[in-house]
């Protein structure tokens, strides 16, 4: 059994009278990737945002690394945050900067290269994240949706992360698009042994990427594979999974 | 305090040797090469001085761990060894490495762009030849702009009831006047208050200290209050065209409405226009207004002149073309507040940068054209002899 790099325990999250997250357990393991399921509205972004530390939980304990994020002071939480890197939706790219100076701002902000190695690793990151050279000098604003979110793995990766939080990373990509970037997850996952946490709404994606699924269902989470959740008597996970099993078949009758 | 390259986590410090054995150099690499040693490893491995090698290996047995900076730094050895005429012998790794290697070498092609340099001569001068021609083009965008208003302007006055949303107008009476009168009001009187103390100061040398009234309300009315009034208008309510039509557009909303087959100058721009063209003048007076009873008060706490006699010189002093002077500029200032407003906020590009960059640049143009328009104003007034 791997160590677990994100253990969270009892973790309660509310908006209001509104209870997200209801005493909520999850762990990850070193290594694999979870994929993050959940109905709109069941606090999936709210979730990843409470273990970046973005958003502070009415209580629980999360401990990333086998530190207790919520407890860190600030020299400590950097020490955290260079370990992990964020891809945000619509990939969060500073919109003044060209992607390579977006990849350099981790790099210029915990280590000391020499400008012409940190432009070597950008471009590297370009292209480790499939995206063509000419891509580096360009602005966010002249790249599309899904160069958009490449770039802003590019720039998560930066810092060679040990544990990479992708929120939505295929949505709005068209299924060529999404095909490619869950194959570049696998690919860069296995090549740099990341630890991937992904919320996600794309099926696909979960099939092709995920070891395991973790699904948001009554402020609680339900961790399985796909095969177990496809048996899962929970109406939600049931009507979720459905289309797989469809799927499947049509696939092995064909 | 701990300066964030030493708290990389470094568990076995980086290092490299070479071994030179007759014609092969041999680079022995070990320990942690990630990205927190790279730095020095950059000048290490860079310095690498291959000499009359004629064949380089690279051993990194010894490595306890690798990322990609490191990987890098040695496939940019063996790169250089390649272009150099080397010939590239045994590149070995722990395995568990060689898939990080592998995909770096398939998707990183070299020769590698080169990133352009900033802050050069040549940028400077595409900087001067983009400013230049986005210059023109907006000179352009401003005329066809203005032209489209005063088409839609004209055919609103002509069939209000067709061209004219009478709750967004409504509404922008409310937003842009009516919301205003607290910080004009007190703005007025504190301006009265201030012409009438400065005025009071240097009359009284003359003897002359009743004229303070005359001062105060000539500069008040022709002048000072309507220019007040715009300068707050465009701060308050010109800024809010920007960023409000900015967002939208930011959001697509302009184009949804377009697709829905409104015209968006009708529904978005002529409603503010002609709010602030009806609200502005009324604004003004009340501006006006305020400014003289402020000036009446320092009249009285300064120089004794009690209410009655303060109405009587102000009734001598100022004449209806006096005050009308004053207020057939505010919707002119309204106009051009209105339509620069508007103008900026269909300009946004589609990020949010833009619309702050947009909304300062509104403010900024609409009080510069207001004074511009302002001094305009005065020539021609003074040609008229009013």
């Amino acid at each position: 059994m791997a160590d677990p790099i994100i253990e969270i325990t009892g973790l309660v999250n509310a908006f209001g009278n509104s209870v997200l997250h209801d005493h909520l357990d999850l762990e990850v393991r070193r290594g694999e990737v979870l994929g993050v399921v959940g109905g709109s509205g069941t606090g999936k972004s709210v979730l990843l945002r409470t273990i970046v530390g973005l958003n502070r939980p009415r209580s629980g304990r999360i401990r990333v690394f086998g530190e207790d994020v919520t407890e860190l002071d600030a020299e400590a939480m950097r020490a955290v945050q260079m370990r992990w890197g964020v891809l945000f939706q619509d990939g969060a790219l500073f919109s003044n900067q060209t992607v390579a100076e977006n990849i350099q701002v981790p790099l210029r902000e915990y280590t000391r290269m020499s400008q012409s190695l940190m432009n070597e690793i950008a471009v590297l990151k370009v292209s480790m994240v499939g995206l063509p050279d000419d891509a580096a000098n360009k602005y966010p604003s002249q790249l599309s949706g899904g160069m958009r979110k490449r770039a802003g793995l590019a720039r998560a990766l930066a810092l060679d992360p040990e544990l990479v939080f992708l929120d939505e990373p295929t949505a709005g990509l068209d299924p060529i698009s999404a095909n490619q970037f869950d194959e570049l997850v696998r690919d860069l996952q296995q090549s740099l042994g990341l630890t991937v946490f992904m919320v996600t709404h794309d099926i696909d994606t979960l099939r092709a990427t995920t070891d395991r699924i973790a699904v948001l269902v009554d402020r609680k989470i339900k961790v399985g594979t796909i095969e177990t959740l496809v048996h899962d008597p929970h109406p939600w996970i049931h009507e979720y999974f459905a289309g797989v099993r469809g799927r499947a078949a049509l696939a092995q009758s064909g | 305090m701990v300066s964030p390259a030493d708290a990389m986590p470094l568990d076995a410090p980086a290092w490299c040797r070479e071994e030179r054995d007759r014609d092969v150099l041999r680079l022995v690499v070990g320990g942690d090469w990630v990205i927190g040693a790279a730095a020095r490893l950059d000048h290490e491995v860079r310095d690498l001085a291959f000499g009359n090698a004629r064949r380089v290996e690279i051993d990194g047995a010894a490595l306890s761990r690798l990322d990609s900076a490191g990987a890098w730094l040695l496939l940019r050895t063996k790169r250089r060894a390649e272009a150099e005429g080397r010939e590239v012998g045994a590149f070995s790794l722990p395995s568990g490495f060689l898939p990080l290697l592998h995909t770096l070498e398939r998707d990183h092609t070299a020769p590698p762009c080169v990133l352009p340099r900033r802050h050069t001569f040549e940028a400077l001068l595409q900087r001067i030849g983009r400013g230049t021609v986005h210059a023109f083009d907006s000179g352009y965008q401003i005329l066809g702009f203005v032209g489209l208003v005063a088409v839609e302007t004209v055919q609103t006055i002509v069939k209000p009831w067709r061209h004219l949303r009478l709750a967004a107008f409504a509404h922008q009476i409310e937003e842009t006047g009516i919301t205003a009168l607290p910080i004009l009001g007190l703005l007025g009187f504190l301006l009265g208050v201030v012409l009438a103390y400065q005025g009071a100061d240097q009359l009284r040398r003359f003897g002359a200290e009743i004229y303070t009234v005359n001062l105060v309300g000539v500069a008040m009315v022709r002048e000072i209050g309507v220019l007040i009034t715009a300068i707050i208008v465009a701060g308050r309510s010109g800024s809010a065209f920007t960023a409000y039509i900015g967002t939208m557009k930011v959001n697509e909303e302009l184009d949804a409405m377009e697709t829905l087959g409104i015209n968006v100058i009708e529904a978005l721009v002529m409603p503010r226009v002609f709010g602030l063209v009806i609200a502005l003048p009324f604004i003004t007076f009340y501006t006006d207004f305020m400014g003289l009873v402020g000036g009446g008060v320092m009249c009285y706490f300064d120089l004794g002149i009690n209410v009655p006699s303060y109405l009587r010189q102000l009734q001598s002093a100022l004449t209806v073309t006096g005050v009308l002077v004053g207020l057939v500029k505010a919707p002119v200032f309204a106009y051009i507040i209105a339509q620069v407003g508007c103008f900026e906020g269909l300009r946004v590009q589609r990020n949010a940068a833009s619309v702050g960059r947009l909304t300062t640049q509104s403010v900024v143009e609409s009080i510069f054209l207001v004074i511009v328009f302002d001094a305009g104003f005065s020539i021609l007034f003074s040609i008229l002899g009013i």
